[in-house]
């Protein structure tokens, strides 16, 4: 098509998405080239190394954030795992099970941890746990990941469910399933790519959260934002660099899983 | 075509009928009994009397409010007038959020029509590349913007390299340096909502506007504006409501003269201040502002979709 | 005296304010090819949910055989659905969707796949055992969807507008393939439509249904031949309706005064009545005549080219416009715009109907 009867183009919107690309990608990719630094100093360059990656597993702080690597791994599958369950369960509640009380609410309660600024969440978790005498620590923080993760893993297990005609399960039920038969065999296959997708994002969400975490986790406990936070309160290190690569990469990587496992799920139907 | 509006309407027999509650069980009780029922308790420490170091004093009162909105002096027994230095941050907070949201709006429009209107695959993979970022941890995304554009850090070096400048710009603890900060946070928040709305866009009403003698500009102002407004201001309100509490993009950019809520918040509990009551009003007051801008948007959706 | 397979008593279907089924009451007999049929929002595919479980009644029964299924869920009754699109579950192949329901009743393994294979035998799919529906065509996937819903040996199949996703050629092909296996297997068929021809050429009766109610139950020749209503006589076929005032019924006739004077002698619809009334009369069954032997006098308005027949519009003196259908031959005369002719018609070919 000739450019000037392309109704879709607008001079200089081309342009500002390399802008938008550009500033979303440089800082990153700037990170990733400098974590391969050889210099002592971060912003000189001196050539090409592991040496900060050798220090992130086997250097001085190593212990330390291996320990923090194992707590936010932990807490994630199981917080993704929990979230992931109740969200489907929920989904299935408000797609399939027609009217029941307190459904309006419903779903204005699951996305009510999206909605309530995430300090905000921090400081009445921290409140509610010091006022009914719980001790912070790893339960906390547990707790705490499995809330803010159900919106997570919510939505793309509703939207593939909402994608899904009842008219599969009808037909179950009229070749003699029973109602447990059909979840089984029929809606639950249909929905994986939905839940994997759900749990895929739980995962990552729960992995990255600082806000919540740094309040609700107390003393002699750190996941690995908390321990990369407090690591660069005294000036960013090139090992920090090194980490915040690896968990850049990790973070990538489910999410370009997340997304090929929906496009699979895509091309099936 | 076979069948009327009412019989392809989902049957009130539903597969799960009856069992509504019961799958929604878990739900309710994680979010009512770890969400709901901490911010209550939030509401009630706000008028709870403080403990020195940290936590509270079971006693009801009203002086976290008092010290949000008034000043009584050192001695508290000054006449009280206007305190201003929350209602300050408070503003700044607003303003800063205010910047991001116009940066995000003005790179991110654009954005989000050029990759709704590609086709087939192509459009995938734009979108795939503008949400990765969003995924990858938003403090390592702060520290790397923190790392790029420090006094000494890469920017600057080039630049200096480059000629183009002789000293080192100086970015870093100031209020753009936040703006920065929230509007790379944020600004996938922005280019979704919209790119959601130019794809329900039909291009024939701008058939119809360039038939009609528009230009492409004058189409976009009066025709493709009006139609994708619900998405603008969708993304509009992501983008306002999370940088408005943010804590990160301040703490870690803007450093101690470019304080804004969140950092207020985390020093009532985390730093020197140590008062909790104060931090759980700050919380509430927060919140509010938060509900009534999407109590707000709530209105203004009901209202479109009315007509 | 044959079985009544379904029979549906008095059923009512509302949906908050909206009526959806009144009343309705239907005996559909054994081993009987039965065929609703109506316009888009009828109520007629809202029937057969509810005789399948999907919906509930607000009030009447449904017995199958005698037993008041009303209240049963959908996997406990014998009957089975071949749905609109299918409704083939994606994730399996044809003979996992075809072996679903005989698993569901308790089969073994051995026992279900040699069920599955004399099914897509009876539907000619044996090759396609292996693949998946979307590997298939749509005329493959609806015969799997026949074939999933026959393997149980149903009381009682239902199908829900199956042939409205296929092309016309296909369309054809499939109707009396459909009516083959209604025979052989001697299973009672409940089959929704919305298309008359389909209607009239497969079934062995119809029951022709609008706003939510019966109109009228018959065979396809009962069915076009003696409409009972406007609507019926509307919807199936063409027709002219001619206003006219009803003198007297008796006896399964009525004497009415036809536009412009004439008497004339017919038979009645059940339960019409003396006064304003109107006869219906098929298009073929009118013949044009000079004027003076007519039982009605008219001008030709237009004439329609239509192929194989002419439609001929003639506006009658103090009447609507009636429409004549001619066979296009050599031999017929075709009148000019404007002249004045007569129309002539048989007792027997007009029906005086119930309004």
């Amino acid at each position: 098509m000739a450019a000037k009867t392309d109704l879709r183009r607008f001079t200089g919107f081309l342009p500002m998405t390399f802008v938008c690309l550009f500033l979303l990608y440089a800082p990153l990719i700037i990170v990733m080239v400098y974590s391969f630094n050889d210099s002592k100093s971060i912003t000189n360059w001196g050539g090409l190394s592991l040496r900060w990656y050798e220090e992130v597993f086997w250097g001085v702080e190593s212990a330390k954030f291996k320990a923090a690597a194992l707590n936010s791994l932990s807490i994630a599958v199981v917080a993704a795992i929990s979230a992931t369950t109740i969200a489907t369960m929920a989904a299935t509640a408000m797609l399939r099970a027609g009217r029941f009380r307190g459904k309006s609410i419903s779903f204005a309660l699951i996305n009510l941890p999206l909605m309530v600024p995430e300090i905000v969440t921090a400081v009445a978790t921290l409140v509610f746990f010091s006022a009914i005498g719980f001790t912070t620590g790893y339960l906390t923080i547990l707790l705490a990941h499995i809330v803010f993760c159900i919106p997570f893993a919510y939505l793309p297990i509703a939207a593939r469910m909402q994608g899904i005609e009842d008219v599969y399960e009808q037909a179950a039920m009229d070749l003699y399933a029973t109602r447990f038969e059909t979840f089984r065999l029929i809606l639950l296959p249909l929905m994986m790519p939905g839940i994997i997708s759900g749990f895929l994002l739980a995962f990552i969400i729960s992995l990255d959260d600082f806000i919540i975490t740094n309040f609700v986790k107390g003393a002699g406990i750190e996941t690995l934002p908390t321990a990369i936070f407090g690591s660069v309160k005294q000036g960013i290190k090139p090992n920090i660099m090194a980490i915040s690569t690896l968990l850049l990469m990790v973070s990538v990587g489910f999410v370009t899983l997340s997304w090929l496992v929906g496009r699979m799920g895509q091309n099936k139907k | 075509m076979a069948g009327g509006v009412v019989e392809k309407s989902t049957s009130n027999t539903s597969t799960y009928a009856g069992l509504g509650v019961f799958m929604m069980l878990p739900a309710w009780a994680i979010i009512g009994f770890f969400l709901v029922l901490p911010v209550a308790t939030m509401l009630i420490y706000s008028f709870l009397t403080k403990e020195f170091r940290g936590g509270v004093i079971w006693e009801f009162s009203l002086a976290a409010y008092d010290q949000f909105f008034f000043d009584r002096g050192l001695f508290g027994d000054d006449p009280a007038r206007i305190e201003w230095t929350y209602i300050l941050i408070f503003w700044r907070s607003i303003w800063q959020a205010g910047m991001a949201t116009f940066f995000c709006l003005l790179v991110g429009f654009p954005t989000a029509w050029f990759i709704a209107t590609r086709t087939g695959a192509n459009k995938s993979v734009w979108l795939f590349l503008i949400t990765i970022p969003y995924w990858v941890n938003l403090l390592i995304r702060t520290i790397s913007m923190k790392f790029l554009i420090r006094d000494t850090g890469p920017l600057n070096e080039w630049l200096m390299a480059s000629g183009l400048i002789s000293d080192p710009i100086h970015i870093i603890n100031t209020n753009f340096a936040v703006q920065l900060g929230l509007f790379y946070s944020y600004l996938p928040f922005m280019v979704l909502p919209i790119y959601a709305s130019v794809e329900r866009y039909n291009l024939a009403f701008s058939e119809a506007a360039a038939d009609l003698y528009a230009t492409q500009w004058t189409t976009l102002r009066l025709v493709i504006l009006p139609a994708v407004k619900p998405g603008i201001i969708a993304g509009c309100i992501l983008v306002f409501v999370p940088s408005m509490g943010a804590f990160l993009a301040p703490d870690l950019l803007g450093g101690a003269k470019n304080f804004m809520i969140g950092s207020l918040i985390e020093e009532q509990f985390k730093g020197n201040a140590g008062n909790w009551p104060f931090g759980a009003a700050v919380s509430m007051i927060l919140l509010s502002m938060v509900l009534i801008v999407l109590t707000f948007y709530a209105r203004q959706q009901g209202k479109e979709g009315a007509h | 005296m044959t079985d009544i397979a379904v029979d549906i008593i008095d059923l009512t279907k509302c949906y908050g304010d909206f009526v959806a089924l009144k009343n309705v009451s239907l005996g559909i007999q054994d081993n009987e090819f039965f065929t609703l049929l109506g316009p888009s929002g009828c109520g007629k595919t809202t029937l057969l949910r509810t005789i399948a479980g999907f919906e509930d009644v607000s009030q009447g029964a449904i017995r199958l055989y005698g037993e008041d299924i009303a209240g049963l869920p959908p996997n406990k009754r014998p009957v089975n659905t071949v749905f609109q699109q299918y409704a083939l579950f994606p994730h399996m192949n044809v003979t996992q969707n075809v072996m679903f329901g005989l698993l569901r009743l308790g089969q073994g393994d051995a026992t279900a796949r040699k069920r599955v294979t004399e099914v897509l035998e009876l539907v000619q799919l044996t090759r396609f055992a292996d693949r998946l529906p979307s590997q298939l065509s749509g005329g493959q996937q609806q015969r799997v969807a026949l074939a999933r819903a026959l393997a149980p040996n149903p009381k009682v199949l239902l199908l829900d507008e199956p042939l409205s996703a296929l092309d016309l050629k296909l369309r054809q092909a499939v109707r009396l393939e459909l009516k083959q296996i209604q025979q052989d297997t001697g299973i009672t068929f409940i089959f929704v439509t919305h298309d008359q021809e389909e209607a009239l050429t497969m079934s062995d009766r119809i029951a022709v249904i609008n706003d939510g109610q019966v109109q009228q139950v018959g065979t396809p020749r009962e069915i076009y031949e003696a409409p009972q209503n406007k609507f019926v006589a509307n919807f199936i076929g063409e027709t002219n309706l001619i206003g006219v005032t009803v003198v007297d019924v008796s006896g399964g006739n009525a004497t009415c005064t036809l536009p412009g004077g004439a008497q004339f002698t017919c038979p009645a619809a059940m339960g019409a009545t003396a006064g304003p009334g109107h006869l219906s009369i098929r298009p073929e069954r009118v013949a044009i005549t000079a004027p003076e032997t007519g039982v009605l006098q008219g001008v030709v308005a237009r004439q329609v080219y239509l192929g194989t027949d002419m439609h001929i519009d003639i506006t009658p003196t103090g009447g609507e416009t009636i429409t004549v259908r001619l066979q296009n031959s050599e031999t017929t005369h075709i009148p000019g715009n404007g002249e004045l002719v007569g129309l002539n018609f048989e007792a027997g070919s007009a029906r005086l109907l119930v309004d």
